[in-house]
């Protein structure tokens, strides 16, 4: 059993902070941005930018194991 | 023709066509159990994730969290970030699981435990909770299934008969076709779904105020507190907010039906690809939304919120399209009440009933007695359905309470070689005892926390607690060196 790298782990507590324990920080509704309630407009950016963290961290994962075991 | 009856036609011809062409998918083709249960194992990577994507479009999506948009307001945010949470936490155990279930050859959640922690009594108990956790899962379908008959017939048809039919449907749906029907039917519903959320989500701000930025300008300026938390709820702030989505996220991938979907991915690569790609998958939900909140101003004062969804397409649009929108419905609860109906059946006869009580049925006897199953389990939750009236939302919480349980055990397993099968077992009936006793007792959320999440917590600390006071002898018996001390067999 391979366990994550910690630069994955990291990774991911990045949306983790961003959109669960910041939760005081960001549930208002001004500034409203592109016509959204700030809370509402900072999850959707978030659901996009979460994906791109757990990108980076299937780059780190994928460097770390050997090719063979990668699909083509 | 009448516009209920124009609307009731077009939802029948959805539903018509989506069963025939599942129907379609199953004739000529020999239903032994492993057919029925997981397709034969030979569904390429676009039904697997079809089948792992059904969860994020239930009738929960749909009308229940426009439900909770219209009737709680700021707290129904947090499914936008436990459904993207969800991903990120399974790129980190999913691949793992699928590894060890190759090797050990699991289909079932319950197949797990037994393998990791080797006691028939532990996956038994996996099986209990995870069947007892679809109950309110399947009721949620069919309750939405009742809700939208209800509304496109103008109120012409009362919800009982309704849900009735609904589960007569589903029960001949799902005897007669197999996980195989269900997959193919997921797509036409995930295509009428998203195009039903776009049309829904921009079609009624725009008729009504002219756009989404208009609209909610007009609700902040009407009902300020309504889209921060708690919104209209006096007990779902920010710690509810914190703990109900790290309940839910954590829990997401222990639904047995989600846990198993992993088991039919091509390799470990394909789920951590899965991972990356799947949170764009809950953006169509924030459409859903805006319809939600649209309602609070359109039509205010429903008795009833799972209902606003509904109501202001009914108000909007033509009677064909309330149709459309009735059928995706309709198909958005059908189809996950099928794959939750046939993984708890499967598991109550192959995982439960033989392993425990009689090891001599052949497969050809447990396919028989999962297919009674199906309809017992469609009875209860038909029953339920017709006597409680909790909201949509609530319902789906509910059975996160029980099965985010899993957790800790699946989890501690997979990295942890101390962990010891006493320590899980205690720890699951601590959690699912405790979470029982506080939603039962109406003390959900407690001090502002949700219940499952203190559950979960308890759940934890004793597993590690008690793994630590085991005595190392039992566990170096079953360590190996390099890897995990799998009790498989032993």
């Amino acid at each position: 059993m391979t366990k994550p790298s910690r630069a994955a782990l990291l990774l991911a507590l990045i949306p983790f902070a961003a959109m669960c324990f910041s939760v005081p920080l960001w549930d208002r509704i001004d500034p409203m941005l592109l016509g959204l309630p700030f809370n509402l407009f900072w999850l959707i950016a978030w659901i996009v930018l979460s994906s791109g963290c757990m990108w980076l961290a299937y780059r780190v994962e994928v460097a770390r194991t050997a090719p063979a075991q990668r699909d083509p | 023709m009448s516009p209920a009856a124009i609307c009731l036609a077009t939802i029948l011809a959805i539903v018509a066509g989506g069963t025939i062409v599942g129907l379609l998918a199953g004739v000529h083709r020999r239903m032994d159990l492993e057919q029925w249960t997981v397709g034969g194992r030979g569904f390429g990577v676009a039904l697997v994730f079809l089948l792992m994507a059904g969860e994020v479009y239930t009738t929960f999506a749909f009308l229940g969290a426009s439900g909770w948009a219209y009737s709680r307001g700021g707290p129904i945010l947090y499914v936008l970030a436990y459904l993207t949470l969800a991903y990120v936490v399974s790129f980190f155990f999913l691949p793992q699981i699928w590894e060890v279930g190759r090797r050990h050859g699991m289909q079932t959640v319950s197949d797990f435990f037994r393998a990791r922690y080797g006691s028939p009594w532990l996956a038994g108990f996996v099986c209990i909770v995870g069947i007892a956790c679809f109950v309110p899962y399947l009721q949620l379908q069919i309750t939405g299934v009742g809700l939208i008959v209800s509304i496109a017939s103008y109120d012409g048809i009362a919800r009982g008969p309704a849900m009735a039919v609904a589960v007569a449907l589903l029960v001949a749906f799902v005897c007669a076709s197999g996980v195989r029907a269900v997959a193919w039917v997921s797509i036409i519903k995930d295509v009428l779904m998203v195009f039903a959320a776009l049309a829904i989500g921009i079609g009624v701000p725009l008729i009504h105020f002219g756009g989404i930025g208009a609209m909610f300008r007009a609700l902040a300026q009407a009902h300020p507190a309504h889209l921060t938390m708690p919104g209209a709820t006096r007990n779902l702030g920010h710690a509810w907010f914190i703990s109900t989505v790290l309940l839910t996220s954590l829990g997401f991938y222990m639904w047995p039906h989600s846990f198993a979907a992993s088991f039919t991915a091509r390799s470990a690569d394909t789920l951590r690809r899965n991972a990356v790609v799947m949170p764009l998958y809950t953006l169509t939900l924030a459409f859903i939304f805006f319809a939600g909140f649209a309602a609070v101003l359109v039509v205010p004062g429903l008795s009833n919120g799972d209902l606003a969804l509904l109501t202001v397409v009914r108000k909007s649009f033509p009677p064909w399209f309330l149709g459309v929108v009735g059928g995706a419905g309709a198909l958005t609860a059908m189809v996950p009440a099928s794959i939750f109906i046939l993984t708890a059946a499967t598991l109550f006869a192959k995982n439960l009933y033989r392993p425990l009580f009689a090891p001599a049925m052949s497969d050809a006897q447990v396919a028989r007695l999962a297919r009674a199953m199906v309809v017992v389990l469609g009875l209860i939750s038909l029953g339920l359905a017709l006597s409680t009236s909790t909201t949509l939302v609530s319902l789906l919480l509910t059975g996160y309470a029980g099965v985010t349980q899993f957790f800790p055990g699946v989890v501690l397993g997979l990295y942890w070689a101390r962990v010891s099968a006493r320590a899980v077992f205690a720890g699951m009936i601590a959690g699912v005892g405790s979470a029982v006793l506080l939603m039962t007792s109406h003390h959900d959320p407690l001090f502002g926390v949700s219940a499952g999440f203190l559950a979960l917590c308890l759940n934890f600390l004793l597993v590690v607690a008690l793994s630590l006071v085991t005595p190392a002898l039992s566990r170096d018996a079953e360590r190996r060196p390099g890897t995990l001390a799998w009790a498989a067999g032993a």
